[in-house]
């Protein structure tokens, strides 16, 4: 704001033409070198991504190939890839009923008094450190029962997952026009009714979106997976939750932590399979947000 | 019936949190009783000799996250500038996925690539350099044969704070009211005295909620940072010699945890990781409701 003081502070002769005053030049060069900084700014942060994605693929498509895809350990890394799906799936399932019930409890029920709390409590949800998440169930589970799980896992990504859905699910709702409510109050419906039949329909869409982008984050999760759930060998698919399931992270984790080079052409290998996935995740949620976005505003 | 499935789920998520808190407390109990606030002042930490203390940690976690900081936030905010106010729609629409993307990029991912590619690369070139020119200055000093250092660990959490940042920035920097903006252009400011005047003032608050969101997830992070760091827990000044954080100590030392003591005594931090990051979360929010919700411009 000091640059329009000084302006007024200068003699004013009405008489003489409009010319540039005497530091407008600077003015404009130092304009165009912050907006030169911005620019330059946003280029590192694509060039970071494009470094580090190109060295995963680079290194990590030596090592794929179908007998690495499909089988176990030493020789491959399928196993791993089942495990990681099934503790995602069993977080999910669990994270997604309680997230979208939490998000219409902000939305359709909770006034501003209740709203704040609830707000607060997922904020704080989501801002937690994950390794915490993992002590806490380490403590409550595995301590508990002697035997680390796919399932104490598969609790801690659910942790992870519900803010991050019932952010998702509630910015949807509230895209939902209020008059299809009020038109549902008009006729009589109950209000459960309207929210089961007409609210949460129109919502699908986002709903579907949040929990595509919960999943990609809980799929590279690793610290909840490295106390919980990081015994397993790898030999062998394991369906039963209620042990150790070998899974993607904790692999890449320890052949980082080993110096040894075929231990890391495998871990490029699992890197880019599992970009690959979280990425395509990332991406389709995109993709769907848009489609259902423009549904509700039609 | 349906108001009551909300109602508890929501109940519930207060109730996990609750839990957390508690049981993250109970573990350090033993720690606590043996130790009590010393713990925090104190350097040593040896778990063969039983003997425990969290100074050269909670050094290690403040300085890597203050270098996510003070890298980060001007770059992040930059970025968001670009994206909500300078590039156009096309551009934005490219730019701000690929944003994205780099924030969905796992951790695990992003310390294995900072072990094998950015720790060497730092090691033969960056650090010799910094050494070289402001050896003076302790932070610069001598760079260690190994790629693990605090200052690869403090990159790699700038790498995760950026793209956070410059999301919400961006969010808030397209919130500002497009009169105002244009206003303070029809006075005859140039772009970036728009920017300055008008754009960054009405957002401080939303920035500096922001930053503390950056914060927390820099504080918390364990996996990324306990593969590039080096697994060190004593205090020094030098960037370049290898460290510890709270929470890398955790994720590298609580599977193989030698005794009871040693296990608490990592509760401990997690304990004060949790009181550090919910506060700088409620002190976000907090932030973020008093100064109103689109970063005051309506103020």
């Amino acid at each position: 704001m000091s640059l329009f003081r000084r302006k007024v502070e200068q003699e004013f002769d009405p008489t003489q033409p409009l010319v540039a005053t005497g530091n407008l030049g600077r003015r404009h060069a130092v304009s165009r070198v912050a907006q030169g900084v911005a620019v330059v700014a946003a280029l590192a942060a694509v060039a970071v991504l494009v470094i580090v994605i190109w060295a995963v693929v680079s290194h990590g498509a030596k090592a794929i190939n179908w007998t690495f895809i499909t089988s176990g350990y030493p020789t491959g890394i399928g196993p791993y890839l089942v495990g990681t799906a099934e503790i995602v799936a069993i977080a999910t399932l669990m994270a997604m009923p309680i997230g979208v019930l939490i998000a219409l409890f902000l939305s359709e029920y909770a006034g501003r008094r209740w709203a704040r709390p609830v707000q607060l409590v997922l904020d704080v949800m989501n801002g937690l450190p994950s390794i915490i998440i993992a002590l806490f169930l380490y403590i409550l589970i595995v301590a508990a029962t002697k035997q680390q799980s796919g399932f104490a896992a598969a609790i801690a990504l659910a942790i992870i997952e519900v803010p991050l859905i019932a952010r998702g699910t509630q910015e949807v709702l509230n895209l939902v026009p209020g008059a299809q409510r009020e038109a549902a109050d008009a006729l009589g419906v109950a209000r459960w009714r309207s929210i089961l039949t007409i609210i949460l329909p129109a919502a699908s869409g986002g709903i579907v979106t949040a929990t595509l982008l919960s999943v990609a984050r809980a799929a590279g999760e690793t610290a909840p997976m490295l106390l919980l759930n990081s015994l397993a060998k790898g030999d062998a698919v394991q369906f039963n939750p209620f042990h150790e399931i070998p899974n993607v992270p904790v692999r890449i984790f320890q052949l980082s932590e080993e110096a040894n080079p075929e231990g890391f052409t495998e871990a490029w290998g699992l890197s880019l399979i599992l970009i690959a996935i979280i990425l395509a995740l990332g991406l389709g949620s995109r993709f769907l947000l848009n489609r259902s976005k423009r549904k509700l505003a039609r | 019936m349906l108001f009551l499935c909300c109602a508890l789920a929501a109940f519930l998520a207060f109730v996990v949190l609750v839990l957390i808190a508690k049981e993250v407390f109970e573990g350090a109990q033993p720690a606590f009783a043996k130790f009590g606030f010393s713990f925090i002042t104190h350097q040593e930490w040896a778990p063969p000799l039983e003997k425990f203390g969290g100074r050269g940690l909670i050094f290690g976690t403040l300085i890597t996250s203050a270098m996510a900081l003070l890298i980060g936030a001007p770059v992040a905010i930059s970025i968001g500038i670009f994206l909500a106010l300078l590039a156009p729609v096309s551009v934005r629409n490219v730019i701000s996925p690929l944003v994205e993307m780099l924030a969905a990029v796992p951790s695990v991912i992003l310390g294995f690539w900072g072990l094998l590619v950015l720790g060497p690369f730092l090691v033969s070139t960056v650090e010799p350099f910094l050494h070289d020119t402001f050896g003076f200055i302790p932070l610069f000093g001598a760079p260690q044969t190994t790629g693990a250092s605090i200052f690869s660990a403090g990159l790699i959490l700038t790498i995760m704070v950026i793209p956070i940042i410059a999301s919400v920035t961006r969010d808030l920097f397209m919130a500002v009211p497009r009169e105002l903006q244009d206003g303070a252009a029809a006075l005859g400011s140039t772009r970036w005295e728009v920017i300055r005047g008008v754009v960054l003032p009405t957002t401080l608050s939303g920035m500096t909620a922001a930053c503390l969101l950056g914060l927390g997830r820099a504080l918390g992070e364990a996996i990324a940072v306990s593969q590039v760091i080096g697994g060190g827990t004593e205090s020094h000044l030098s960037l370049f010699k290898t460290g510890g954080t709270m929470a890398s100590i955790i994720a590298l030392q609580f599977p193989s945890a030698v005794s009871a003591l040693h296990t608490a005594s990592l509760y401990y931090l997690a304990g004060l990781l949790l009181v550090i990051g919910v506060a700088s979360n409620l002190l976000a929010s907090w932030v973020g409701m008093r100064f109103g919700a689109a970063g005051g411009a309506m103020r």
